[in-house]
């Protein structure tokens, strides 16, 4: 009928204005608009139920260790309780009985329940179309009662705490840790070891425990991509179910890094020497990432060997940064100008050094050729490797007849105007992945110590190296004493300027005030 | 005071029979039921003429007639013309015509005096309403529907129409027909008034799902509760109130 006014209105056409009469329910009799069932709402009601036949009351299953609840058939899905991912879950459900009743669901909301009573309630608003053409809107209440029932993680978590399916193990054969330092901040900003489920720290080493082979793998791969390792895999059959042909595996990933670290001296096979190009058999270690970068001190060549690369023609270094001797500099000449290898700046250099175990007592001097020309300025300390004082076992060396130079500088030295200041509190913090110590094996402490020390040191001079890593605030860390102090170097120490410094509680959920902020919010949750 | 009563299990009454001041046709049912109601009600007064129309039972949808004539469609078989014809009382002019809208019942709702066509209908047929039955013929539709037959029920007295009809057409519709309409429903909400009773002007029979507050409805338009005014008075209303059960 309205199609046909409507019609008739767009060709023009007069028509006179209709008021829709009113006619008696049927049923009882009050006044009402004429409808497709010319019943009232209440009559209509009264007649037709369309919640008949719907699902009132269901069953989820759910996981009291790890707040999940079951997807049939084997899904165990995290939801919290009164979110709207619940409420799209529990609609899943009762999706199915109502397309085959043709009943059209309309609206849901939660009724609030007591958690501890193992019932979640919501009403749910649904529409049908009944006495052909009117459409009824009725609501009603669905009842799901909660059934616990340990999902399958949390019972073999419980059953075997200890229980691991992969393992890496995680190894450098060098005598110091830094390595490991440096990786535990990387791994920690990249969130790389969170499915772990130990870790725990070995000689030369770290291992880490997950529990599902894909995770062990993952994190094989995030190592690969920062250290350049060799790793190979190996399982072993722990269970085996014959009926339904299952097999449970213990995966192990056997990782192993290069033991060339930076600030090494190496003395090259000429195998390796030749596939970079015929560099200097002596260079110095300049980077290690999932390359090792190569400089040779006296020609400023450098030269990237990747991890594969590496391990075909594995050498070893020749001189590592513990055998760094102290040298005062006399005299510094730029020979050549600034080169940029790899963002790092070097000018070669002649200079004038002295070991200052020599600075008094003799005369030894060595004029040498270095890399480190932009650094140095006459009077200068330096570290670096003294070769000519060296006793070293290295079939290499001994094969090779060409030159080699006495000194080999690495980098400036700042342990005199460290002296002055007495061991301030530095003003930033970094945390630390928390492993289990093997007690078996005797640490020494102070070794340990002075290790952390000297990489924490590092970090302040070499701004590439926190490129990768998050520096936290030291909330106890006072400003005011420091400024005083630092007036009177010409030239300040290296620091960590502030703008890199990230606030302590804009981490994620490790830290304790954070858990707090989170409990608040569940709080006021159930408080609706 | 309308009665309830059923064909078969159906109540579309309006289907199986014609009533009007002068006759009563009904259809031939299996059981005597349908047959017997009109005659309790009606034998004294009026002849109750049981019949077919063109074989089929559907004598209400495919007539049209009031106390001066009676129109049937082409399908009509002699041997049924001429029974209506020995049926009927004399004055009663009974008329078979060619129309291509053959169910009558549906396209035209007539009383005494004025009657509402389909607006497709022939002008021959027009002429023959206006002649045999002696009526004033108005092409109209009710509620937009074109078959004003079966959404309106039209006695003497008053007129029930379909329920959606918007006020202004039931003022018109009042104003053509001279009588006081109300638009209402009948076997518990259908629309299709006529299908559902019959009425003239001092009995009518409904289909048995017709509700108490319709039946009530029915009454007061139709005037049928004896007294001429069609206000309420508890006793006039008592009986269509109070349901009784046979």
């Amino acid at each position: 009928m309205s199609g046909i006014l409507g019609m008739a209105q767009d060709a023009g056409m007069f028509m006179v204005h209709q008021t829709i009469g009113s006619v008696l329910c049927c049923k009882c009799g009050i006044r009402m608009q004429p409808n497709a069932a010319n019943m009232c709402v209440k009559c209509l009601r009264s007649e037709v139920d369309i919640t008949e036949g719907l699902l009132k009351r269901l069953v989820l299953v759910h996981c009291p260790e790890c707040e999940s609840y079951l997807q049939p058939p084997r899904t165990w899905v995290k939801l919290q309780l009164e979110s709207k991912e619940l409420l799209t879950f529990c609609l899943k459900k009762l999706q199915k009985n109502m397309n085959i009743n043709k009943v059209k669901l309309v609206n849901a909301e939660f009724i609030w329940t007591e958690p501890h009573s193992k019932r979640v309630k919501v009403k749910v608003s649904v529409q049908k179309e009944v006495y052909n053409g009117a459409i009824l809107e009725q609501s009603y209440l669905v009842e799901y009662v909660q059934q616990d029932h340990m999902c399958e993680s949390c019972s073999r978590v419980a059953a075997n705490p200890d229980q691991w399916v992969a393992a890496v193990q995680l190894r450098q054969h060098v005598s110091h840790r830094r390595t490991f330092y440096y990786l535990e901040q990387l791994i920690l900003r990249h969130g790389a070891a969170a499915r772990a489920v130990r870790i725990k720290q070995m000689d030369h080493g770290i291992d880490f425990y997950f529990s599902n082979r894909s995770h062990g793998n993952k994190f094989v791969e995030f190592i690969g991509k920062v250290a350049p390792v060799k790793s190979r895999s190996d399982k072993q059959l722990v269970s085996h179910d014959s009926k339904s042909n299952n097999y449970n595996y213990k995966y192990t990933f056997s990782v192993e890094i290069s033991p060339i670290c930076r600030e090494d001296l190496i003395c090259l096979p000429p195998k390796a020497a030749a596939i970079l190009g015929n560099i200097g058999p002596i260079v110095v270690c300049t980077k290690v990432t999932n390359s090792i970068a190569l400089l040779d001190p006296l020609t400023l060549k450098f030269g990237f060997l990747d991890a594969e690369q590496y391990w075909r023609t594995s050498f070893k270094s020749l001189l590592t940064s513990r055998q760094l001797v102290e040298y005062i500099v006399f005299d510094i000449e730029p020979v050549s100008s600034e080169i940029t290898v790899g963002g790092t700046k070097y000018v070669l250099a002649d200079a004038q050094v002295a070991r200052v175990s020599d600075f008094g007592s003799n005369d030894t001097q060595f004029s040498i050729r270095t890399h480190l020309g932009h650094l140095l300025k006459p009077g200068d300390h330096a570290l670096g490797y003294d070769l000519y004082g060296a006793n070293t076992n290295d079939m290499e060396l001994d094969r090779y007849k060409g030159y080699i130079p006495e000194v080999v500088l690495i980098k400036k030295s700042y342990e005199e105007k460290r002296q002055k200041k007495r061991a301030k509190a530095r003003s930033w913090k970094l945390k630390s992945l928390n492993m289990e110590v093997d007690d078996k094996i005797k640490v020494d402490e102070d070794k340990r110590d002075a290790e952390y020390e000297h990489f924490l040191k590092d970090l302040e001079e070499n701004p590439e190296l926190r490129f990768n890593i998050s520096l936290y605030q030291n909330k106890d860390y006072q400003p005011s004493e420091v400024a005083s102090v630092t007036e009177d170097d010409g030239e300040p120490i290296p620091s960590v300027p502030d703008d890199e410094l990230l606030a302590a509680n804009l981490l994620a959920a490790e830290f304790d005030d954070l858990d707090l902020i989170e409990d608040g919010d569940g709080e006021d949750n159930m408080a609706e | 005071m309308a009665t309830r009563l059923q064909f078969e299990n159906s109540c579309e009454i309006g289907a199986f029979s014609k009533l009007t001041n002068a006759y009563c046709l009904t259809a031939i049912g299996g059981s005597e039921n349908f047959y017997s109601a009109f005659e309790a009600e009606l034998a004294d007064v009026i002849p109750v003429v049981k019949t077919s129309i063109g074989g089929t039972r559907l004598v209400g949808f495919l007539s049209v007639g009031n106390k001066n004539g009676l129109l049937l469609p082409h399908t009509t078989t002699d041997q049924e013309l001429q029974h209506l014809r020995n049926s009927l009382p004399d004055q009663v002019v009974v008329q078979r015509i060619e129309e291509k809208l053959s169910a009558l019942g549906n396209c035209i709702a007539c009383n005494d005096h004025v009657a509402l066509a389909h607006t497709d209908l022939d002008k021959e047929t027009e002429e023959l309403l206006a002649d045999v039955l002696g009526v004033e013929v108005f092409r109209q539709t009710v509620a937009g529907n074109v078959l004003s037959g079966s959404y309106c029920a039209l006695s003497n007295r008053g007129g029930l129409v379909h329920p959606h009809t918007s006020i202004e057409d039931l003022d018109e519709l009042s104003t053509l027909l001279q009588v006081p309409l109300v638009a209402g429903t009948v076997n518990r909400g259908s629309e299709a008034i006529a299908a559902g009773m019959v009425v003239n002007d001092w009995t009518a029979f409904c289909g048995s799902d017709t509700t108490a507050t319709e039946l009530s409805v029915i009454d007061n338009v139709f005037m049928l509760r004896g007294d001429t005014r069609p206000g309420d008075g508890f006793d006039g209303m008592r009986k269509s109130l109070l349901d009784s059960y046979k």
